[in-house]
């Protein structure tokens, strides 16, 4: 039987995390116009690291899960959703997702405290070293060892937010298996090309890299799983921001575009697909709400919460983001709007951290509704 | 002289204090909902003397905990519904003290079952095309028409009704509303039969009623307005509580697949599986509202809410008959009722499925419900309107 959930989960944004959107809204308006960001996708540098330093050094978003203890802000994991929800509105390329929750729960869960008011700080970025597309509740990895030589050897592939990182938390077996999770400062990222061109992934090599193990054993997996699970809960709040800016960007051109005479807005069979996006993006709202606060709470629940957040999340995010591609018609094709964007980014997170399918499975066991 | 500002403390010391007198399990259920209605602790935002003290809609939530807690009595919203959720805003906001005092309280405490005279069977979505006449004659009108669609017309004493009273202006004027004695002469209910074998609805014949004008609610002609008050009411549950994860018809479905691993195939358990991240969603967005209505920010996702339950309730209703197999090929009864208590979630597994039907069709189709989330939450352009400057009496039809 499923655990009866604790009802008493707000829901609702508190004023300090309205306000806190706002001035990520405002510096992301100002430092990150989507002209800026598609430009950017086919130079040099794909992720924008001046952005980053102005999340971490200007408003102090960075840490926002990190205790002050450890040289956070001190707030959460609902605070910290707030920010991916503006970070998904802008299709905003910068290693948040990877270092701000992924690594960061890692190290949490881990009590690193050494690495853990660097990342705060911004001024580490660290990746967790696992496929983009690995889901919670996944066996261990096995595709890095610790070898006799005490150093550690593997590949793995399609890393979110590792290019920029500067540190990877490698999860390893040693040569007795036993599960450890590792700082890695020496490895190679080697660019791929990815489908989302807003974050892009890379293939990661270590050939004999020194780690220092910051948990091992039991605690090495629950830190990854926490890590998953935290993930998997708060990209929901980012496919969010993904959404409404679908819907936003989409009802404004319906409304000012013309066809036969009449804006497109006012026929019924595009009047009646918004209306069910709507629906469906005030529906995840509070699904994201839910897993965010799942999070923060650390609930029993989480793992029950971030499934359901994944399922729900990137059905509804997908769609939203094709049906600004359809509705906008021919322009919401072409290379220039930054539907593209947004749909790509939306394709790739529904697969990032498990599909809905696995989330699906996942819940079936968590619930008792198993074959 | 100035009240003492109300406060959540002192409302539970007040809901403890009548808790005291008037023991909630013992006393007869009028008697004892009678005793809240005089202690102002029935609808809180009601001005003092109508069951209410005038106080902020946001405490209402508390009071009803209170109550709640104690095993106090609640009328049965399959039942009261209308009258509480639809009928008592609408007396409040546009009834006299005479309306106030008569009929407040008696439907406060159920002993006065309230119906809707608003369908018609050439107004469906389109309400304000509705032609049943209304006629003044000296001190009251005589009203000719038919509705159709009438939840416990044949349950009710009273219901609130929309007239058309001057056919020679375009619809949306022209329009009165009246509080009907549904026990007055000229006034004929007849079943009306469901895909479900019972008739929960009624056709309700109007001929010749005289209705005193002392009944009239707002203003001759401007029927269409009071008609919004009552509408925008029909979707904001009256003392909403918490529905826990699988509080609905998904946990019915998903028990008897717990307990018949029989039944099971993998195509059914990812349909089941799907609805039930679907229904959380729903429950989760319910949840939400509920916390912004008891903060007193009653937003848009009520349509949103009735547009996601009929999908849902339709579809899991359909799923469950899949998953029983040979055994929803049978249904338990299609003799002639008349239910007292309808109940959408009761029944059995066939039922639950045909009444579903009703869900995207009753309180607005879907159709309109996506219209109004359209145009007044996302600011999309209105359809063209044909009817808008056209006198009511030449309107094709």
């Amino acid at each position: 039987m499923s655990e009866p959930t604790d009802l008493r989960t707000d829901l609702q944004y508190s004023e300090v995390e309205q306000e806190l959107r706002g001035n990520v809204r405002a510096l992301l308006a100002a430092r990150a116009p989507q002209a800026a960001t598609l430009a950017r996708t086919e130079s040099e540098q794909p992720v924008d690291t001046a952005l980053w330093r102005a999340l971490a050094d200007e408003l102090g978003v960075t840490g926002l899960a990190v205790p002050e203890k450890w040289g956070g802000a001190g707030a959460g994991w609902r605070e910290t959703a707030v920010v991916l929800e503006e970070l998904g509105r802008a299709a905003a390329p910068v290693p948040y997702l990877g270092s701000a929750v992924l690594a960061t729960a890692a190290l949490l869960a881990a009590e690193d405290t050494e690495l853990l008011p660097l990342v705060a700080s911004g001024e580490v970025v660290a990746a967790l070293a696992v496929p983009f597309a690995a889901a919670p509740r996944s066996p261990f990895p096995s595709a890095v060892q610790l070898r006799s030589d005490g150093l550690l050897h593997g590949t793995v592939h399609l890393v979110a937010d590792a290019r920029t990182a500067t540190t990877l938390l490698v999860p390893a077996l040693d040569q007795d298996g036993t599960p450890g999770l590792y700082a890695v400062r020496d490895f190679t990222a080697a660019p791929v090309v990815s489908l989302d061109m807003t974050r892009p992934l890379a293939d990661l090599t270590l050939a004999g890299a020194a780690g220092r193990r910051i948990a091992s054993g039991e605690a090495a997996v629950a830190a990854l799983d926490t890590a998953l699970a935290i993930g998997a809960a708060l990209l929901a709040s980012e496919q969010l921001g993904v959404a409404e800016w679908a819907l936003e960007t989409t009802t404004a051109y319906v409304k000012q575009r013309h066809q036969f005479g009449r804006p497109v807005g006012s026929f019924q069979a595009v009047k009646h697909r918004l209306a069910d996006l709507w629906v469906s993006v005030a529906q995840l709202r509070a699904v994201a709400r839910s897993a965010a606060g799942a999070a923060a709470a650390g609930s029993p629940d989480l793992p029950v919460a971030a499934a359901l957040a994944q399922a729900f999340a990137s059905q509804v995010t997908v769609v939203a983001a094709e049906e600004a591609v359809q509705l906008h018609g021919g322009t919401g094709f072409t290379w220039e709007h930054p539907a593209h964007l947004y749909l790509k980014r939306a394709k790739s997170a529904s697969i990032a951290l498990g599909t809905a399918d696995r989330h699906r499975a996942a819940l079936a066991q968590l619930v008792d509704l198993t074959l | 002289m100035s009240t003492p500002e109300v406060t959540e403390s002192s409302l539970r010391a007040a809901v403890r204090e009548l808790l005291a007198e008037h023991d909630p399990v013992r006393t007869p259920v009028a008697e004892f909902l009678g005793a809240r209605y005089d202690a102002g602790l029935a609808w809180i935002h009601f001005p003092e003397g109508l069951g209410g003290r005038a106080a902020p809609r946001s405490l209402q939530q508390a009071v009803n905990d209170e109550f709640a807690a104690a095993g106090a009595p609640t009328l049965d919203p399959g039942r009261h519904g209308i009258g509480l959720g639809m009928a008592a805003p609408t007396l409040l906001a546009f009834g006299d003290a005479e309306i106030h005092r008569r009929f407040l309280r008696p439907l406060w405490t159920g002993e006065e079952v309230w119906c809707q005279l608003f369908s018609e069977p050439g107004a469906g979505s389109d309400l304000a095309a509705l032609g049943t006449r209304a006629v003044h004659d000296g001190d009251s009108w005589v009203v000719d028409g038919q509705k159709v669609w009438t939840s416990l017309a044949h349950e009710a004493q009273w219901a609130i009704l929309v007239t058309r009273s001057d056919p020679s202006v375009p619809k949306h004027r022209g329009m009165t509303y009246f509080v009907c004695d549904m026990t007055a002469p000229g006034v004929e209910v007849r079943p009306l039969r469901q895909a479900t074998g019972e008739a929960e609805f009624n056709e309700v014949f109007l001929t010749g009623v005289r209705i005193p004008d002392s009944r009239r609610l707002g203003e001759v002609g401007d029927g269409w307005r009071v008609a919004q008050t009552t509408l925008m009411n029909e979707r904001v549950a009256i003392g909403g509580s918490a529905v826990p994860r699988e509080g609905g018809l998904i946990g019915t479905v998903a028990r008897t697949w717990r307990e018949r691993p029989e039944l099971r195939t993998p195509g059914l358990q990812d349909s089941l599986l799907r609805l039930w991240v679907d229904a959380e969603a729903a429950r989760l967005t319910g949840e939400r509202l509920r916390q912004q209505l008891a903060a007193g920010q009653p937003g848009p996702e009520g349509s949103a809410a009735k547009l996601a339950f009929a999908r849902l309730n339709q579809q899991i209703s359909g799923l469950e008959l899949e998953l029983l197999g040979g055994e929803g090929l049978v249904y338990d009864d299609w003799t002639f009722r008349r239910p007292s208590h309808p109940s959408m979630e009761g029944g059995t597994p066939g039922y639950r499925y045909l009444r579903a039907k009703g869900n995207s069709i009753e309180g607005g189709t879907s159709e309109i419900l996506r219209n109004i989330i359209a145009e007044r939450v996302l600011g999309l352009p209105q359809e063209i309107r044909v009817d808008k400057d056209v006198a009511w009496k030449d309107l094709p039809r």
